[in-house]
């Protein structure tokens, strides 16, 4: 069978790499050149430009305050979903004591209704998230300023009108729509570390944070720096993209204050009819999601635990 | 961006365009992006091919029932923006179609996302033959007629109206609608079908019970917003989300105040446009409303529908809006409320207009495609639509005028639109048309709305410092010479 083996493996191997040429590199290739361009988006006919779009884009600043949200979001978004995600599905899996007649390690009392609630934002549609979110932040009848006025809190915010608090809003809502996926992949992983190392964390006396730095996080680490990478790709495209494009003022606003670039690009191409400078966006955010996988993995690298 | 129906359509025209995809072979090796062979393939994907049609437009003989020479057994597609307006009304227009043109195959169909659907069929040079290019997802206008995409509309205008032959389609127009569908020079590239109204909209229900009346003047609208404020009631409420609805009352006041040049020289990026002594007057006039808190609470954090529903819910006497307010929020406003829209008040006698001085202008953009195949069949169903019959129905079905002059007699006709034919009919020829929000939609949504307008609103902005800001975004615009540019004459 040896000789037929490189057969083997190129016929498994071609599909999904042609597949992966046609609809990823394929269309990478295609942007890059149409950045060359002023190619309109809305007829067939263009010329080439040289770096001119580059050079517009050096002077933009509409596309530097962009790029500065979307490396915020690309760095706040994922420390803060993940850090949650971590602490919650803990306290679901392991950071529970001890009840009489249970098995040593377990979660919190009602943990299972726990993990089925945390992942309810994961079934709807972040577009309806989004929306929702919208009727909750609105200044005179949403539900945060009901309660600020129902504890006394004289302060109503204006929410997404209010250029310091509109780009955090928006990010708490990826937050909140983005940290039961997490929830369950990292219960997962918990449940796959065996319980004696638990149990013997317990015997020494080690405290639930103990226990989380020293045995949880270390075997996680792998799960947790994939979920990592997920999570910013997300965070500086598709996510970003509709809760800015569907919450905030303008979209973008108030005085670009939320604009990220994956809306610039969609700005660009679709509603000013300048797909060429919306492509030259696109290879700038393409290096910062290259920038940010390759950060990521680099402060990751660890030794591999084996157990 | 993504493969188009043209890739296929591209093989065969390969010989036609050669020498252009050569050029472009050369130069793309020359930038060692992609092997030569893959080239020509690269330049077809999301671009689609070339012009390659060699069969123009079909036609058929002219008659007098047919002036636009129709080819009677010419099929004919009609796509149709399916928003706030519904279909139902291009729907009843295409059964007349069909009826004078029994052999012909209509295509019709409506969708809310006109860009989506038809910006690969641009690309791919087969574009249906009429399109009502509307709503969020609108292609751009000015790229359209700028890539020589839209066809000359002038045989419609030229050509008899359908409900009265002794008459040209252009002479039963609406004031305003032929020039709007200008954009350099005389041929006319989009027919606006629906009449729009902007200005000031209030319930006359909630000005009676404060007795007082639509404040002609800006000292009498401050007098009357102190008035509603000790009721605990609002002056002011507007889409804080959106605030580039702030012009749809702000530049009729700009123009009665300074004369419709100011806003020609605005529509036309002139230096200084802005720092104009009636924009400034004006930009201090609406800051007042914030400065004296007359704006409500919370406004700049509101959609477009949270503030209506605000306004109908009698929480503020006014919102800058269009006439689709009426429709839009139909289910909010309350049966008694009286919709009625105040043309914009003035500051003093000074002013360079009278009071009623409105802004009217066109809006559902109809066009047709340079590229269509049957651009007379287009221009037909448009000239349907223009006729007396169509009219009315479209007028009692969604709450609209449309761009036909007249043709609201014997139809019951809303509160609202009611107050938009009055108030046409006092502005007479007293109508002011700014172009900026057709020309320049970045400018003016994100730019003049958003972050200068929508600032100052909420007091975040002088209106110094926003004069001075929005100034610096015209001029830039105006420099910028990736966007075309327009001049309003």
């Amino acid at each position: 069978m040896q000789h037929g083996k490189y057969r083997f493996v190129v016929g498994f191997l071609t599909a999904p790499l042609a597949l992966y040429a046609i609809f990823v590199v394929w269309p990478f290739i295609q942007s890059i050149f149409y950045s060359f361009t002023n190619w309109s988006g809305l007829s067939p006919e263009f010329s080439m430009v040289g770096i001119d779009n580059y050079t517009r884009l050096v002077e933009d600043d509409v596309f530097w305050k962009s790029l500065w949200h979307s490396v915020l979001f690309a760095l706040l978004v994922p420390v803060v979903t993940i850090g949650l995600a971590l602490f919650l599905a803990f306290m679901v899996n392991v950071g529970g004591r001890k009840r009489r007649g249970g098995p040593a390690i377990t979660g919190v009392r009602g943990s299972s209704f726990y993990k089925i609630v945390y992942f309810f934002p994961q079934v709807l549609s972040i577009v309806i998230i989004a929306l929702l979110f919208q009727f909750i932040y609105n200044p005179r009848s949403g539900v945060i300023n009901a309660l600020l006025a129902g504890i006394g809190v004289d302060a109503q915010p204006e929410w997404l009108g209010d250029p310091n608090l509109a780009l955090w809003c928006v990010m708490a809502v990826v937050v909140w729509a983005t940290v039961g996926f997490f929830v369950v992949l990292f219960s997962a992983g918990m449940a796959s570390i065996p319980a004696e190392l638990y149990e013997a964390a317990l015997l020494d006396g080690a405290s639930r944070v103990t226990t989380f730095f020293k045995v949880t996080l270390p075997l996680l680490w792998d799960t947790v720096q994939s979920g990592w990478v997920y999570i910013g790709i997300l965070a500086l495209g598709a996510e970003s993209f509709a809760v800015v494009h569907i919450m905030t003022v303008g979209p973008g606003g108030p005085d670009y204050s939320t604009t990220v670039m994956v809306l610039y690009v969609y700005q660009k191409a679709f509603r000013d009819g300048q797909a060429a400078y919306a492509t030259t966006i696109g290879v700038a955010l393409l290096a910062v999601t290259l920038a940010f996988a390759a950060l990521v993995m680099r402060l990751g690298r660890r030794e591999r635990l084996e157990y | 961006m993504g493969s188009t129906s043209a890739d296929a359509e591209n093989n065969t025209s390969g010989a036609v365009n050669g020498v252009g995809r050569r050029d472009l072979i050369k130069r793309s090796a020359a930038l060692g992006l992609a092997a030569v062979p893959a080239t020509g393939f690269l330049s077809a994907c999301a671009s689609g091919g070339g012009d390659d049609s060699t069969d123009g437009p079909e036609k058929g003989s002219v008659t007098a029932k047919n002036p636009l020479g129709v080819k009677t057994n010419a099929p004919m597609e009609f796509v149709l923006f399916n928003g706030g307006f519904g279909k139902e009304y291009g729907e009843d227009a295409v059964k007349i179609y069909e009826k004078n043109f029994p052999q012909s195959k209509v295509k019709f169909s409506a969708t809310l996302t006109i860009q989506s659907t038809l910006q690969p069929r641009f690309n791919g040079g087969t574009p249906p033959d009429l399109i009502d290019n509307s709503g969020r997802e609108q292609m751009d206008m000015g790229v359209l007629v700028g890539q020589k995409q839209l066809a000359d509309l002038t045989p419609l205008l030229d050509a008899p109206s359908y409900h009265d032959p002794s008459k040209k389609v252009r002479d039963t127009l609406r004031p305003g609608i032929v020039e709007m569908g200008q954009f350099d020079g005389d041929p006319v590239y989009i027919m606006y079908y629906a009449y729009t109204t902007y200005g000031v909209w209030y319930s006359q229900k909630a000005l009676d019970e404060l007795e007082v009346a639509y404040p002609e003047t800006w000292d009498d609208m401050l007098a009357v917003c102190a008035k509603a404020k000790k009721k605990g009631i609002a002056g002011w409420t507007y889409p804080g989300q959106y605030p580039y609805y702030i012009p749809f009352s702000l530049y009729a006041m700009i123009g009665k105040v300074g004369g419709p040049d100011v806003l020609k020289a605005i529509d036309n990026l002139e230096p200084n446009a802005w720092k104009h002594p009636a924009v400034k007057a004006c930009f201090e006039a609406y800051y007042e409303l914030y400065r004296k808190g007359y704006i409500l609470k919370g406004t700049p954090g509101l959609s477009h529908t949270q503030s209506q529903a605000a306004w109908a819910e009698g929480k503020a006497l006014f919102i800058p809006n269009g006439s689709w307010v009426e429709n839009e929020s139909a289910d909010v406003i309350p049966a008694d409320f009286g919709v009625s829209i105040g043309a914009p008040s003035g500051l003093d006698s000074s002013d360079k207009m009278p009071f009623g001085t409105l802004w009217a202008s066109g809006a559902e953009p109809f066009v047709v495609p340079a590229k269509a195949k049957n651009q007379a069949g287009g221009m037909e169903q448009l000239r349907i639509m223009l006729s007396e019959e169509s009219s009315k129905n479209f007028t009692s079905k969604v709450k609209s005028l449309s761009a036909l002059d007249g043709g609201t007699d014997g139809i019951e006709l809303t509160p609202g639109l009611k107050s938009g034919v009055a108030a046409l009919e006092k502005a007479g020829d007293n109508i002011l048309n700014p172009r900026i929000q057709d020309w320049y939609v970045a400018l003016q949504k994100e730019k003049i709305g958003t972050a200068g307008l929508g600032e100052m609103m909420a007091g975040r902005l002088t209106p110094a410092e926003a004069i001075k800001k929005i100034q610096g975004y015209a001029d830039e615009a105006a420099q910028d010479d990736s966007i075309k540019h327009y001049k309003h004459t």
